[in-house]
């Protein structure tokens, strides 16, 4: 091996640096929308409400879905591929029942007469809380993805990479979850 | 084999381990239309940045004829654009969307997707010594999504109730409600979908320059010996991938208010006599989201073409450039200012005199490292052994220009001075002079100095110099006299101004204006003409260095395939200004520095 090489190796991956730039302009998209919210709360016609209780189980389930994770990558590591696919197989679980908790929630909160028209404080929940879980959705996609890898008796693979840039995504998402959630308790 | 582990492997051999050249199978395709070699998406960006350029300034000169006699009538305008000039005369709203789209495709389409897609992606891994992007995927991606953009953005212009006509900065109320006018139908939804697509566009790009520059730098280029051209495309990148996603958050939220009647802009709103439910909304807070994205966008279109000057006036004048790592640290504080002074766009908004002030405080501090560059072009230049290759030329002309334009701002910057001069030709003389047409300059300089390096073939030298008199001089005779007019108070934006006593007697400027836009119109398609038939038809390069220059391009063949050098990857020894040193006239970057050479 070249030395040009050589030097590269103690580098980060190309691919998970991307993914951490990447995830600095996710930041800032929410960072906007945040700090939108923070100005138009300081004006007229705010309205405060209680969110639903099902973002608080949503939440309990994407940190469990981060720990999964983390020990499905673990295992990996380890050469435990039983182990490894099951518990990338529950992620995958989990991450459907976040989104589908989020959905719960938004229907809790619309039939409680809080619709998306009725005030620019729902608005904005539904907005940012929906846009977060697009991003989840990709995650998702992502793991079902590296899922289906996972139990196909064709791939060989024992790269790292792509099992790290997944835990990257999806722990950023859990943790993204947790500020909007501390944000919407706190300033409402 | 999965594809991730086939793509490592092709990530480790393309770095060294003398593999030269990938040679894969390729089609007209794979080679001409979806191709993932850098420098063929950045011919892609350039080419279809010079048909929106074409098609934006031809926008301007419509709409010139116009301001230039706003009683004439051209029957042939009437065959061009049908029902938008009944009679051959430009209907108003017409006249907004034209004005509208101009300002879009420049500063979108044109100065930054041609600009940084163009030079990003052909600089970034010749100079720092790259085979490719770290994601020639994402790479090709980003050009497509461009091009996706552009087709919406272009059938929106076909639409029957015409494109968005809001003006660039798209200001609801007149955005979010369909109802408002012609332009805010269709066209504003079409502008919005194809915006939503430029802004994945421009991240993918901005991702990857990033990624390149920090992860794939040949052995013995470090950060300090990076060209400066690298060094702007850099912190371009950063401004874009940290301010476009705020712009595509205030962008949501417009749709959300366009068709899912929220009111996150919109409040107390009667339109033709209809008084709105829509309640507690603001419209000033779309305008901070918008300028958040609006003002580094400003420096995302200028920082490309300081940084291709930089390098340009320091081979052509055969000097080191002066205050290398100056340069470096005003790039910088520009990108970090350029986050803090979106505000001083809103003074007149009703914003808090004491925010203005601060506001009007960071903004004059751009000056600092704004000047430190100036002196610094204006140093290396000095008793320099300057050659006036047409490309230096305009990087000359984008030095004055970028004093001129800039020394303006200090006026604008003020926020008592800006409740006059707000929204005036002073404005549009502003940051034409400073942002459209000094950018214009860097890329103009830009595609002169590294055409040679595309296409293998120079471009016609006597078209290039009547090429840059015609435009500079034309510069300078449309935009200073809309400065008196501002000064005067004339309001930008209007369709007619003969209805005002006051502006009346600025008819003939505005007849002489029109002139000269449309003359430097036609010299612009000279350009184009040049460009196009040199492509083919020009001299042939026959030196692999035919400007003495010290960066890595000029090391690869003279025509160099995908992957850039046909053996290892050159070894970078020095920095790459090394001109005039130790009675040498250039010692590139990959010469070994020798045992009795002094330190620069």
């Amino acid at each position: 091996m070249s030395s040009v090489a050589m030097q590269q190796k103690n580098k980060i991956h190309p691919h998970k640096f991307t993914l951490w730039v990447g995830i600095g302009s996710i930041i800032m998209m929410f960072a906007g929308l945040t700090s939108a919210y923070i100005v138009k709360r300081n004006q007229a016609n705010w309205v405060t409400y209680e969110l639903p209780v099902a973002f608080y189980y949503s939440t309990l389930v994407i940190i469990i879905s981060s720990l999964t994770l983390h020990l499905s990558a673990k295992s990996f590591k380890e050469r435990a591929m039983a182990t490894y696919r099951k518990l990338m197989a529950i992620t995958l679980l989990l991450g459907i029942v976040f989104i589908v908790l989020q959905v719960i929630g938004f229907n809790q909160f619309w039939n409680e007469g809080m619709t998306l028209q009725k005030s620019v404080s729902y608005s904005f929940l539904y907005v940012i809380v929906g846009l977060h879980a697009l991003h989840v959705v990709g995650g998702v996609i992502a793991l079902l993805i590296m899922s289906l890898g996972a139990f196909s008796s064709k791939t060989r693979n024992y790269s790292m990479v792509p099992v790290e840039l997944m835990c990257t995504y999806w722990h950023f998402v859990d943790i993204l979850w947790v500020y909007l959630l501390v944000f919407l308790i706190m300033i409402k | 084999m999965s594809t991730t582990t086939l793509q490592e492997t092709a990530h480790h051999t393309s770095h060294g381990e003398a593999h030269g050249e990938q040679h894969h199978h390729e089609t007209f395709i794979t080679k001409y239309v979806f191709s993932q070699d850098h420098k063929t998406i950045a011919k892609q960006f350039l080419v279809t940045g010079i048909i929106w350029a074409i098609i934006g300034g031809l926008f301007s000169v419509i709409f010139r004829l116009q301001l230039a006699d706003p009683t004439a009538t051209y029957p042939w305008l009437e065959d061009l654009l049908g029902h938008w000039a009944q009679g051959g005369k430009l209907q108003p709203e017409f006249y907004y969307a034209l004005v509208t789209m101009h300002g879009t495709i420049l500063v979108f389409f044109v100065l930054t997707a041609g600009l940084s897609g163009t030079f990003a992606n052909f600089l970034i891994p010749l100079q720092i010594g790259a085979r490719d992007m770290a994601s020639p995927m994402l790479n090709m991606l980003s050009y497509w999504f461009f091009f996706l953009a552009s087709i919406i953005m272009m059938s929106s212009l076909f639409v029957q109730t015409g494109p968005a006509s809001g003006g660039w900065t798209i200001y609801p109320p007149l955005s979010a409600l369909g109802d408002a006018s012609a332009g805010s139908k269709i066209g504003m939804d079409l502008w919005l979908v194809s915006m939503a697509m430029f802004i994945v566009s421009s991240l993918l790009g901005g991702l990857n320059y990033i990624t390149t520059i920090l992860n794939m730098r040949t052995k013995g280029m470090s950060m300090t010996r990076m060209p400066l051209t690298i060094w702007a495309l850099f912190f371009t990148a950063v401004l874009g991938v940290l301010s476009f996603p705020v712009l595509l958050s205030g962008a949501i939220l417009l749709l959300f208010d366009r068709n899912l009647g929220t009111s996150f802009y919109l409040s107390d709103i009667v339109v033709a006599g209809k008084i709105l439910p829509n309640e507690g909304g603001s419209a000033i807070l779309f305008q901070h989201l918008f300028w958040f994205l609006g003002h580094p966008e400003v420096y995302i279109i200028l920082l490309p073409a300081m940084g291709m000057s930089s390098e340009i006036l320091s081979i052509n004048s055969r000097k080191p450039i002066f205050g290398y790592m100056a340069m470096v640290g005003s790039l910088f504080a520009i990108t970090i200012l350029a986050f803090l002074v979106w505000a001083h766009h809103m003074f007149v908004t009703g914003l808090n005199p004491f925010l203005g002030s601060v506001f009007v405080l960071l903004t004059l501090l751009i000056a600092v490292p704004s000047a430190i560059k100036v002196f610094n072009w204006l140093t290396t230049l000095w008793r320099g052994n300057i050659r006036f290759t047409p490309a230096m030329m305009f990087a000359i002309g984008f030095v004055s220009l970028f004093i001129s334009g800039g020394l303006t701002g200090i006026f604008l910057g003020n926020s008592a001075l800006d409740i006059h001069l707000h929204d005036t030709y002073f404005v549009i003389a502003h940051f034409h002079i400073v942002m459209g047409v000094a950018s214009f300059f860097g890329m103009f300089a830009g595609v002169y100095h590294w055409y040679p390096k595309m296409f293998g073939r120079y471009l016609n030298n006597t078209l290039a110099y009547i090429h840059f008199w015609v435009t500079i001089i034309g510069a300078y005779l449309i935009f200073w006299p809309m400065h008196y007019e501002g000064l005067a108070g004339m309001p930008r934006r209007y369709y007619d101004f003969s209805n005002w006593e006051s502006f009346k007697n600025f008819g003939g400027l505005n007849q002489f204006i029109s002139m000269i836009a449309l003359l430097v119109f036609a010299v612009q398609l000279l350009f184009v003409f040049n460009f196009f038939y040199s492509i083919w038809k020009g001299r042939k390069v026959t030196n692999q260095n035919p400007w003495n220059a010290n960066t890595l391009e000029w090391t690869t063949p003279i025509r160099p395939g995908h992957g850039n050098w046909p053996g290892d990857i050159p070894e970078v020894h020095r920095w790459p200004y090394d001109y005039s040193k130790d009675g040498k006239d250039f010692i590139a970057q990959d010469v070994p520095v020798g045992a009795d050479e002094s330190k620069h």
